[in-house]
């Protein structure tokens, strides 16, 4: 021990921390540091200590979780009924709207059958629950009741019912951390619905503001413009809602349009989310589906006009002729290559 | 013996609770005012019972708490590194002062703790934090007679009961 029991140091001693154990031990924290920034071991750290980690998690959730118990078990009828009430005209809302999307839906299979088109609608998504645990206020994580022992994978977009939250960054055995897009180190390619404007939005650091930077003056873009995502980059799947723009301005050096947005998904309050479990498709031409790369790109071009030329006939007839258009097109190609050697 | 035994289990007691305080979310527009409970716990030991709480054990915090709350391993372990070194060496000084002042010292320390982390993470590449940042130390310091006094009674009572 290197602090004396009697304390017969003076006033002015240097106790029991010496400069050369401070020195040894700054030095060995910078050295964790510098490996850890360039290799990032600590997420594989914290999955080898799930065991410990995940119970001390729920155990810092559990005031929070009994608190919101209790708030439910204590409201009172009338609050229940009201928003019964508006739960059920959203619910009318929403149905009116699938209907009207379902028509769409349809519209939209038919297009695609006709365009050979390789991307998908139909989302596989998996529910998960937050658990409220608060990891930096100054960092805008969340942690959900979902891990790789649930089919969680690094990089999963996060969905509420109004929009994009966030991806997953970290995976444990049954829970996982995700960054929301306000996160300031966090930055979604978007589109602007009106215009087709891309754009980038930066987190803010604050929770109901992102950031549109380096859009140049001349871009049309105005407030109350709707953010969808654009699907470039391969993380985040097309067309799901992002934010919508507030106040729009130019930058300091005037160089560039300044504008901020509100998500659209309620970061702050969701409890429930979901988590899409398809990879979305990149955008671009069709996927060659042979192995000769000059015989596989033709047929597509080919097959377009023999498809076009069939638009008038009813829609089941379209579906038949796109889906066996480039199988025809391309059996031909898989036939030659045996021939070739 | 016993006694040593209680005194053991109020100190790992004490800091299980930190972690747990660290970790608990507080209602959104209230979460800047979270003090550093880890730090606090780190000062409190590294003042009382210094033979307890050296460098090595408070490294040995902070790499769990980066194991726990952390972004990059070894930050936490740095700060706290860094603020029982400064409460050891003023250790002599500190224990005299008066509660009110003693809380002084807090802050300054607290606010220390805060330039140390921002420097780290701006070493890291991370963008500035809000100015809110820094209210944590403000509620840090009114934090600490509380809990040097309800500590200390714990203590005492311990004491007491032999």
């Amino acid at each position: 021990m290197p602090i004396a029991r009697d304390n017969t140091a003076t006033l002015f001693a240097e106790g029991g921390a010496s400069t050369l154990r401070l020195i040894l031990f700054l030095a060995v924290a910078i050295t964790v540091m510098v490996i850890d920034h360039r290799g990032d071991y600590l997420q594989s750290l914290r999955a080898r200590a799930s065991l410990l980690v995940e119970p001390l998690y729920r155990l810092a959730a559990l005031p929070a979780s009994v608190a919101r118990a209790t708030r439910n078990a204590v409201v009172s009828q009338e609050q229940l009924s009201n928003e019964n009430r508006e739960l059920r005209q959203q619910l009318l809302l929403a149905q009116a709207r699938l209907n009207r999307l379902d028509a769409l839906l349809a519209q939209n299979a038919r297009l695609k059958d006709l365009l050979d088109a390789q991307q998908h609608l139909g989302l596989s998504v998996q529910f998960a629950r937050l658990i409220d645990v608060d990891l930096d206020p100054f960092r805008h994580r969340v942690v959900l009741d979902v891990g790789s022992n649930q089919g969680a994978r690094i990089g999963q977009p996060l969905i509420d019912a109004h929009g994009i939250m966030g991806q997953l960054i970290e995976v444990l055995p049954n829970t996982s951390v995700a960054m929301l897009i306000t996160d300031p180190t966090h930055a979604i390619p978007v589109v602007v619905e009106r215009t087709g404007l891309r754009a980038i939005a930066y987190g803010s650091g604050a929770s109901d503001r992102l950031e549109l930077r380096d859009v140049p003056r001349s871009a049309d873009l105005r407030s109350g413009d709707k953010l969808l995502t654009s699907g470039l980059g391969g993380r985040f799947p097309a067309g799901f809602p992002v934010g919508v723009v507030g106040e729009v301005s130019t930058d300091s050096k005037g160089l560039f349009i300044a504008a901020s947005a509100r998500p659209t998904a309620a970061l702050d309050r969701s409890g429930e989310v979901l988590l899409l479990q398809d990879q979305p498709q990149p955008y671009g031409p069709p996927q060659a589906k042979s192995a000769d790369a000059d015989a596989g790109t033709s047929p597509p071009t080919d097959a377009a006009p023999a498809t076009a030329a069939n638009a008038s006939t009813p829609a089941t007839a379209d579906k038949a002729a796109a889906t066996s258009a480039p199988r025809a097109a391309a059996q031909p190609a898989r036939a030659s290559t045996p021939e070739q050697p | 013996m016993n006694r040593l035994r209680q005194q053991a289990w109020l100190f790992t007691g004490s800091l299980l609770v930190a972690f747990l305080l660290q970790m608990m979310p507080l209602p959104g527009a209230f979460e800047a005012f979270k003090p550093y409970w880890l730090g606090l716990m780190v000062i409190y030991w590294s003042l009382d019972a210094p033979e307890r709480m050296g460098l090595g054990l408070a490294f040995a915090l902070g790499l769990c708490g980066d194991l726990f709350v952390g972004e990059l391993l070894g930050e936490q372990a740095m700060r706290l590194t860094v603020l029982a070194f400064i409460v050891l060496r003023f250790r002599s000084r500190l224990r005299f002062f008066p509660l009110g002042q003693q809380a002084l010292a807090v802050l300054a320390l607290l606010a220390n703790d805060r330039i140390v982390a921002l420097m780290i993470r701006g070493f890291s590449g991370e963008a500035m934090p809000p100015a809110s940042f820094w209210i944590a130390p403000v509620t840090g310091t009114l934090a600490w007679p509380l809990l040097y006094v309800l500590l200390d009674n714990l203590r005492l009572r311990q004491r007491a009961r032999e």
